[in-house]
């Protein structure tokens, strides 16, 4: 019950930044998950006008038939979010995990150019890393 | 029609799964994005005037239901973005939850769309949303003088809808 099937990075502006599928089934070709990821941002920002209380930051998790959707938005505005198997537990901490592999591996990197696509090498391992480690305690449960 | 199994409102409401506050609003849309009904509990903040605020609502969840067709990791054909899906066809998302609400979706196989605005911490509203949908079968489709397609005036409908959802509140 820990199947991840993608992970997504989008900017502040909506544009894709980083994409990684885990498995056939999470699989997008490029221009698709472009479309997903500004489908997502706008979706996002829409529920926010419609909160009958003031003080809402946005879609948190979006449940479906076959998947769910996990958001984490950081404070300036770069929302991660993970497609994974209905009912997968924990998918906030790690969010919050990969949000700080982010600060540590890519907004540190002298080269990285904000806003840019990802193409950080150490990022990726760790990422891979991450997401093993989540994998392995959960089917140890 | 066994879409729900029964034609009669099933004699027991599904048990209570929220506690606290009541629903904040309730709408039912057909499959036109005509808004059927609206219902207010609990709104504090109003951001957009009534029919914008119904157009950006059923305008949210025609986007987000292609966007879970589109993202089905279970379907194997994927083409076709932006045509508008069959009701139950393809994938279809049932609730999405922000920091301040809560909002469970049903939609019929005609195409009615039935949309509860709740508190965060609620609990899987889907039981209560087809209880909701004989509510609407019984008091609003069977009613002789109501025309379908245009808003719902039932009082029945809105009394006995308003002691269901205190009560699942």
């Amino acid at each position: 019950m820990a199947a991840i099937y993608s992970l997504y990075i989008i900017n502040k502006s909506g544009g894709l930044i980083f994409y990684k599928d885990y498995g056939s089934k999470g699989r997008m070709d490029t221009n698709d998950s472009l479309r997903v990821a500004s489908l997502w941002h706008s979706m996002h920002a829409i529920s926010q006008q419609l909160s009958p209380t003031t003080g809402c930051s946005g879609i948190e998790l979006l449940e479906a038939d076959t998947f769910d959707l996990h958001c984490f938005q950081s404070l300036t505005g770069t929302k991660f979010f993970v497609v994974c198997e209905p009912g997968t537990q924990h998918m906030e901490a790690l969010l919050k995990v990969i949000y700080e592999l982010y600060t540590d591996y890519v907004l540190k990197n002298p080269f990285y150019e904000m806003e840019m696509p990802i193409r950080c090498e150490l990022f990726d391992i760790n990422l891979t890393q991450a997401i093993q480690k989540d994998r392995v305690a959960l089917l140890g449960r | 029609m066994q879409f729900f199994g029964g034609s009669e409102i099933s004699p027991s409401p599904p048990a209570p799964t929220a506690t606290g506050n009541n629903a904040h609003m309730m709408y039912v849309f057909n499959r036109d994005g005509v808004c059927l009904f609206y219902r207010e509990w609990n709104r504090p903040l109003h951001t957009l005037n009534p029919p914008q605020d119904h157009k950006l609502m059923f305008g949210l969840l025609f986007s987000l239901k292609s966007l879970t067709a589109k993202m089905d990791p279970t379907s194997a054909e994927k083409g076709n973005r932006g045509v508008p899906q069959l009701p139950g066809q393809g994938c279809s998302f049932h609730s999405f939850r922000t920091n301040t609400y809560k909002l469970s979706f049903l939609e019929s196989p005609s195409g009615i769309k039935i949309i509860l605005v709740t508190h965060p911490r609620t609990g899987d509203l889907r039981n209560s949303l087809k209880y909701i949908y004989n509510l609407y079968v019984e008091y609003v489709v069977k009613n002789p003088l109501y025309a379908p397609g245009t808003p719902i005036r039932c009082e029945l409908f809105n009394t006995t809808l308003d002691q269901y959802v205190r009560s699942i509140a």
